[in-house]
């Protein structure tokens, strides 16, 4: 499996990360790396080995809809950056509409 | 910016429209889909938020027993399979109105898949294919700080929770093809379906401009006859079901003039302007951009076939069953049936029927004379101050010959103004129609002593000259009287 710098390149933009042209080129074969050991496991992996996204085997562990108590809003707000009208105060989005 | 439309018709004469339909329902739990904050619309910004739904870290989400049972009433009803195994994955985003950075949602398990709806567009059936109806989270609200209150030209932006992690499923139909020019209002009658469905359920509030109802409307276009789907736009923002059919009407003439012009579709999403047209938006993520994952920190959801079996017995009659078994039950014709259906009489009349009135009688009722004052009140018939088992009463009054169709309407009057029942009203305003034989002998005597002229035109045989002196009697009975009787009456004098 062999990573180009232009799928570097898809990755860094997914996550929000600006790379160079170099650190493109340098990053590609380093994630490669990881891919194939990750490969590995794939290997090792059986077909009557099934597949696994939870280490405990439990099923429908649910709760009541009952209301319980929330946060009071100034503690909440507490930690932002910024606040105004009892909201969090974000930069501007961008890239969403035209 | 000028926009080039396609007359809609003429696409309609070179084009085929591809539906696909993407309809978020709120549901009406208590509490939150993942978290005990309460679930309800509006308040003070950040009062029902937790470290759950705010994504702090340590917190664990643990699934709303009963939004699970929403969920799968919901898959029931669209006549969906229930997944016996699913779970819930994350979809990854970077957007403000998730305080988490991703939503958690279903992927490639949804809990209920593969169902169907047969919708009714001016007496036409529609089989609309259900892809799949999957549980997640609603994000939070933003609303955006600047000269248009848009999001592109916004200052900055400010960020309210109180909505986040409120339950919803999400219902996706199959591409939907074969509409032609009905397609927009095709769309629009799946919506109105799915509200009435939800609201038979009682598992949403289903008030579209709250947003507990929600949808997304794709279309694509393809020259007519054509096999291979065009590329499509889905249009966001849509929060009535008026706004649904103009939407579509508009970006399918907007496709036209693009197409027929020799250009291509952007595939892209478009917002919704309630003046009457739509705006690019971002272009579309594809699923693999959302990165998808399984939520390590819920485990799966498994109900057991009983467990299905006991929801699928809590299932009320479903509207479209409902409305085609009152038809046979009523016998009236389509148009006359599908006027109660519009006016959104029919369970108004159902339990006025049940409450011992005759179809016709509910029907006469609800559609004239409350249909009426609905209008001059600017409320639903629904929303009037009368019950359905008061209509009934009114009726059996009439039939007792208690009542004429005159006084009946005062006595609607007097419901509507809270003095009570139609017999309070009546007992009340003195209304009751006379059937003192005396009294009403005396005022035809009175009436023929003061028209004599009439009277003798009466006596020589011209019969219909009696309605005067039954003006005159009914006058002086002040409309408490039994016109027939009075014309009998005239009529024995004077023979
Ligand atoms: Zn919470």
């Amino acid at each position: 499996m062999a990573l180009t710098p232009a799928d570097v390149a898809r990755l860094a933009e997914l996550a929000r990360i600006r790379l160079t042209e170099d650190e493109l080129s340098a990053l590609a074969p380093q994630l490669d790396v990881i891919l194939d050991a990750v490969a590995g496991v794939a290997e090792v992996a059986s077909a009557d080995v099934p597949l696994t996204s939870h280490a405990v085997p439990l099923t429908n562990v649910f709760r009541p809809d009952v209301v319980g108590p929330s946060l009071a809003a100034e503690a909440v707000l507490a930690a932002a950056p910024a606040a105004e009208d009892g909201r969090f105060r974000v930069p501007r989005i961008l890239g969403e509409e035209q | 910016m000028s926009v080039e439309l396609y007359d809609f018709d003429q696409a309609m004469a070179e084009f085929d429209p591809v539906l696909g339909l993407e309809v978020h329902v709120e549901l009406n739990t208590v509490s939150k889909m993942f978290c005990s904050c309460a679930n309800v619309f509006g308040g003070e910004p950040n009062t029902r938020t937790c470290p759950v739904c705010l994504g702090l870290p340590g917190s664990l989400p643990v699934v709303n027993a009963k939004a699970i049972e929403s969920a799968i009433r919901i898959g029931l009803a669209l006549n969906c399979e229930i997944a016996p195994w699913c779970r819930f994955a994350r979809k990854n985003y970077f957007y403000p109105d998730m305080t988490k950075d991703f939503q958690t949602s279903q992927y490639d398990e949804p809990i209920a898949f593969n169902g169907w709806v047969e919708i009714d567009v001016d007496g036409e059936p529609f089989r609309i294919e259900i892809e799949r109806a999957h549980m997640e989270e609603d994000a939070g609200k933003s609303v955006h700080v600047g000269l248009s209150g848009r999001i592109g030209d916004a200052d900055y932006s400010l960020l309210d929770y109180n909505r986040a992690g409120t339950p919803l499923v999400e219902i996706v139909t199959k591409p939907i093809t074969g509409t032609g020019a009905k397609a927009p209002a095709v769309a629009k009658a799946y919506v109105a379906f799915l509200r009435d469905l939800m609201l038979a359920l009682g598992v949403s509030d289903v008030r579209m401009e709250q947003g507990s109802l929600r949808c997304d409307a794709n279309v694509s276009l393809m020259p007519k006859g054509a096999t291979q789907f065009g590329l499509r736009t889905e249009t966001k923002n849509v929060n009535s079901l008026r706004s649904i059919e103009a939407a579509l009407h508009y970006e399918i003439r907007r496709q036209a003039a693009l197409l027929a012009g020799g250009g291509k579709v952007h595939q892209e999403t478009r917002h919704w302007h309630e003046e009457g047209h739509t705006t690019p938006g971002r272009s579309k993520e594809t699923a693999e951009d959302y990165r998808y994952f399984p939520e390590p920190d819920l485990v799966p959801v498994a109900p057991s076939p009983e467990w299905i079996a006991e929801l699928r017995e809590t299932l009320p009659e479903l509207p479209d069953r409902k409305r085609k078994r009152l038809k046979a039950e009523w016998g009236f014709a389509d148009q006359e049936f599908a006027d109660i259906v519009n006016a959104g009489a029919l369970d108004l009349i159902e339990a006025t029927v049940a409450a011992g009135a005759s179809p016709a009688a509910g029907r006469k009722w609800w559609l004239t004379e409350l249909a009426r004052r609905a209008n001059e009140a600017g409320c639903e018939l629904a929303e009037l101050a009368i019950t359905p088992a008061q209509v009934a009463e009114l009726q059996a009054l009439v039939e007792a010959g208690t009542l004429n169709d005159k006084l009946a309407r005062q006595v609607i009057d007097g419901v509507l103004a809270g003095e009570g029942s139609p017999s309070d009203v009546v007992t009340g305003r003195g209304l009751a129609v006379v059937s003192d034989d005396s009294a009403l002998a005396a005022a035809v005597e009175r009436a023929i002593a003061a028209n004599p002229e009439v009277a003798e035109r009466i006596r020589s045989g011209k019969v219909q000259a009696v309605g005067a002196l039954i003006g005159a009697v009914m006058q002086e009975m002040r409309g408490q009287a039994d016109a027939a009787k009075v014309r009998e009456l005239v009529l024995a004098t004077l023979s």
